[in-house]
């Protein structure tokens, strides 16, 4: 590429997160509107504020693209999507008040395209050398909650609070928390009964191959059913139990709320929770096995001293398929009624009105992200055998 | 296998009969209708809008098979070797992103319509398809591809003769997890204004009336059900006849 | 003294193994060698019922094995398999103390006997103690089962081809470990394997199987030179009858007085040995040495006439 170094010495993946990320930082950084309905007008990044303010956040973007290219330095590409991240947020930090000055009362800022392109970049180059490091589950844990903590502050500062989705929080925020609440309420709630349930199912079916033969096929028929209209189908299901069981109402049950939407989530969560649970039991070696019989151990003991311990890791990986894919489902109890996120998703699909679309949509894909990356360092943790084992 | 034999004619009438003479279920479903409202869903026929929901997978899928495969054989290469594990990073976050958040998502990006809906099957339909093709590729029986080399096939014809015949049952598995979520996917459509099954669904949610929720509900159910039967069945019998 | 007495064990009406009968003194290494599908697996998993026969009993030391509930019964049995089948969680202090553990001896005795046994197998406990199994070489894997199927000093050890993974420099290893461990010990061992060299080399009685029925049950030297049937002396193989009987002697019998030329052989050698090392050198005699110490020849003329003699006595 130039005289010091050959292509060799640069990450492949590295050069296309340059040409993106060049790319993005042409397009619209930022949008503003005179109000929450109306389409806004693009403002690409160098035009957000001064060049004295613009400059600091536009070079951290590009020193960060570029030290992302050095292929042999992991820790400097992830101290470059750092320093990327951070020149994001100062470009969004520094943008945001300079825009607003005297945009008009209902005038509206949000991020737009480029900085979503960017932020997208960042994460990836990010993970691509955490890819490289390749760091053990506690340094990820370190990483992970650095990244919250990081994110919280920001939010925290208030610096942000004049964006177009954190104006739309404001207005919201006991619903924002009730929703917050009752996502979390739906997801795991009906993973622990999925646990509950499928669990002992899963032990059941370990030991006994015609169960096995019956509840698989028709678990993963139940998968199959599309969301919406697994969670219509509960309508009138539960609204017949909520009207001729005694004191079923009383608890909650009834058509259409939060008890269809959790009964439709614990359908969902039982194939991956049985599934993992047996393949997790049958995945020891069978020589293992035949030798933990030979040796007089007791089913009961196998299962505990052998068959579990061993296949705690596929069974852990069940679960987080069930938190993750719980966390994205939930969103359609807001269709009816049950509450969550989606609430503000499907609001604002009705209202046209992207921000508090953002507001429902956002949080979820976050949500799903971080459960996903707990759930991989629980998995590694409880790994405990080395990886060499013939 | 013997429940299926008498199973699937039963439930592929049962379809065919709830989406082309819907009115014969009147008098299962007006239990379920609110009070003097509707009992068939009839502003737009169910036939139109099968079509118009599996025309939607279909164009989301084929294309999405021919990207993600077209993707996974460059990354599998030796010149394509670098991007390999930012692929399955991106295969592993992108699978975390909610089905719904990415239809919800692609609105602000695209309008309402079946565009955003196209879009949202389409990159979410990638993501288990190229996963799968990866695994495939990178996982093929080595003395089988020394084999290949040894007999002097060329690249090319290794890859055509060999290694996608031997991938294509586990490609098949991605293709299928991916044609499920997209009929789900599609269903949801119906929210962001494309016109798929879930429209029946939303005007029942809509209206509190039970009985479209139930008949658009059953219509989807018994679509996704079938589609993934057939699908399994045509990825048993790869698996038979490559002895995989 | 293990008493097998007509057992048999049917797979649809189909004998796996036919009223099968022997009687297995204490202390000796006894061989069931057969082909594959000749029921030897099923008679050996009999004896600690992780098979039930379907018919017929096994005596320890009298006791029915019937009487005792399987999984106690098996804790009082060393049992190790091909592939050696260790926890690949546990360390293999852990694997080795797995049974003392199920039998609820104090971890202090538990670990005594670990360190005891790893010594025992030439394997330092400072250094392989707290290994995990993926962390060894086939060959330590191996001497660890063994290891794990003798730690709560068994009245018997049933082995199913505990050296079938490995390759033949260390099986040859592990077979004369075996032999040192069993007469240091004195333990009673029924192994199965599919190979009949090994059967003569580790054996002080073989059990020939074949359809489920024991054909012959012998001394090695008696299977060789007095195969019962066809089928017995194909699994000898006619060619190697005369070395494998050979094999069976050790040179201290035939050592001579007088001197010879070359290398030396020592004392435990073989007569197989002796007479490889005469043809291969050109000859006529091999030097003996007992613990560096030259104690006489052995003569290829010798080697000849006690070989015709033993071939047909």
């Amino acid at each position: 590429m130039n005289a010091k170094g050959s292509a060799g010495a640069l990450s492949a993946p590295g050069i296309l997160f340059a040409v993106l990320g060049l790319a993005a930082m042409l397009a619209p950084f930022m949008t503003l509107a005179a109000n929450r309905i109306v389409a806004g007008d693009a403002i690409v990044a160098w035009r957000l504020a001064e060049p004295g303010v613009t400059l600091p956040g536009l070079l951290s973007l590009a020193a960060g693209l570029a030290l992302g290219l050095l292929a042999a330095w992991p820790r400097i590409r992830m101290a470059g999507a750092a320093l990327g991240l951070a020149g994001l947020f100062w470009l969004l930090m520094a943008g945001t008040p300079n825009l607003l000055a005297g945009a008009g009362e209902y005038a509206r800022v949000s991020p737009a395209a480029g900085f979503w392109c960017l932020l997208a970049v960042f994460i990836l180059l990010m993970s691509d050398a955490l890819g490289n490091l390749a760091p053990g589950p506690l340094a990820r844990a370190a990483l992970l909650i650095a990244a919250l903590a990081a994110l919280t502050l920001v939010l925290w500062s208030g610096a942000l609070s004049d964006l177009s989705i954190m104006q739309e929080y404001a207005g919201r925020k006991p619903a924002f928390i009730d929703a917050f609440v009752r996502h979390l309420g739906l997801a795991f709630g009906s993973l622990a009964i999925a646990g509950v349930i499928g669990f002992p199912l899963g032990i059941l079916c370990h030991s006994r191959a015609q169960l096995r033969g019956a509840i698989l096929p028709v678990l993963s028929f139940l998968q199959t059913i599309p969301s919406l209209a697994m969670f219509g189908l509960m309508i009138p299901i539960l609204g017949w139990v909520g009207e001729t069981v005694p004191g079923a109402q009383s608890i909650g049950i009834a058509g259409i709320g939060f008890a269809p939407a959790f009964l439709a989530l614990v359908f969902y969560s039982l194939l991956p929770v049985v599934g993992n649970t047996v393949a997790g039991l049958s995945a020891a070696p069978p020589a293992a096995i035949e030798a933990a019989r030979g040796m007089g151990m007791t089913q009961r003991q196998r299962l505990l001293r052998v068959e579990l311990p061993l296949g705690l890791p596929v069974i852990l990986t069940g679960v987080r398929i069930v938190l993750v894919q719980n966390i994205g489902l939930a969103v359609i109890a807001g269709l009816i009624g049950g509450g969550g996120f989606g609430t503000f998703v499907f609001q604002g699909l009705n209202q046209t009105a992207t921000d508090l679309i953002l507001l429902g949509a956002l949080p979820t894909v976050m949500l799903a992200l971080v459960a996903a990356i707990a759930m991989d360092i629980l998995v590694d943790l409880v790994r405990t055998t080395p990886e060499a084992t013939a | 296998m013997r429940i299926g034999t008498f199973l699937r004619p039963a439930l592929t009438l049962l379809l065919l009969a709830l989406v082309l003479r819907p009115v014969w279920f009147t008098p299962l479903f007006a239990p379920f209708a609110s009070a003097g409202g509707p009992v068939i869903y009839e502003r737009a026929s169910l036939l139109s809008l099968s079509i118009s929901h599996l025309g939607l997978v279909a164009a989301a899928s084929a294309a999405a098979t021919l990207v993600a495969v077209t993707l996974a054989i460059l990354v599998t290469r030796p010149a394509g070797a670098a991007f390999l594990p930012l692929s399955r990073t991106i295969t592993n976050m992108g699978q975390t992103f909610p089905p719904v958040a990415v239809l919800a998502l692609a609105v602000p990006a695209l309008g309402f319509g079946a565009g955003p809906t196209l879009v949202a099957l389409f990159l979410y339909g990638l993501l288990p398809i190229f996963e799968n093709a990866i695994v495939a590729l990178s996982t093929l029986p080595p003395a089988t591809m020394e084999a290949a080399r040894g007999i002097g096939l060329n690249r090319w014809q290794q890859l055509v003769r060999v290694e996608l015949p031997l991938a294509l049952p586990v490609t098949l598995t991605g293709i299928r997890l991916s044609v499920v979520i997209a009929l789900g996917t599609a269903t949801l459509g119906s929210t962001v204004a494309a016109r798929t099954l879930g429209e029946v669904i939303i005007a029942g949610l809509l209206t509190n009336n039970t009985a479209f929720v139930l008949q658009g509900g059953l219509i989807v159910g018994l679509f996704a059900v079938l589609i993934y039967d057939a699908l399994v069945q045509l990825e048993t019998r790869l698996v038979r006849r490559t002895g995989g | 003294m293990i008493e097998i007495d007509k057992i048999t064990r049917l797979y649809n009406g189909v004998p796996a193994v036919d009223a099968v009968t022997m009687t297995i003194e204490t202390g000796t290494v006894t061989v069931i060698v057969g082909t594959s599908g000749s029921g030897k697996t099923t008679l050996l998993r009999m004896i600690n019922r992780l098979e039930e026969p379907s018919s017929g009993e096994v005596r320890i030391n009298g006791e029915s094995t019937l009487t005792i509930k399987p999984h106690i019964l098996r804790r009082r049995i060393g049992y190790a398999i091909q592939g050696h089948g260790l926890f690949p969680h546990h360390t293999v202090a852990r694997n080795i103390g797995a049974v003392p553990e199920l039998l609820n001896w104090s971890a202090d005795k538990i670990s005594a006997r670990v360190d005891e046994l790893l010594t025992l197998f030439s394997m330092e406990p400072e250094t392989f103690r707290n290994r995990y199994p993926g962390e060894l070489s086939g060959g330590q894997q191996q001497r660890v089962g063994v290891a794990r199927a003798l730690a709560s000093r068994p009245d018997l050890l049933l082995m199913d081809e505990p050296f079938g993974a490995l390759d033949p420099v260390i099986r040859t290893r592990a077979q004369d470990d075996l032999r040192r461990i069993q007469k240091q010990l004195g333990s009673t061992i029924i192994l199965v394997t599919h190979d009949m060299e090994e059967a003569i080399r580790l054996a002080d009685r073989v059990a020939v199987m074949d359809s489920g029925q024991l054909v012959q049950h012998g001394t090695p030297a008696e299977i060789i030179t007095r195969p019962a049937t066809e089928f017995v002396a194909d699994m000898v193989g006619r060619v190697e009858r005369p070395l494998r009987l050979l094999s069976l002697v050790p040179v201290s019998e035939l050592v001579e007085e007088g001197v010879a030329e070359g290398e030396a052989l020592p004392v435990e050698a073989s007569l197989r040995d002796a007479l490889s090392a005469c043809l291969w050198t050109g000859r006529a005699a091999v030097p003996v040495e007992q613990d560096g110490v030259l104690v006489g020849r052995v003569t290829f003329e010798a080697i000849r006439a006690r070989a015709r003699a033993r071939a047909h006595p």
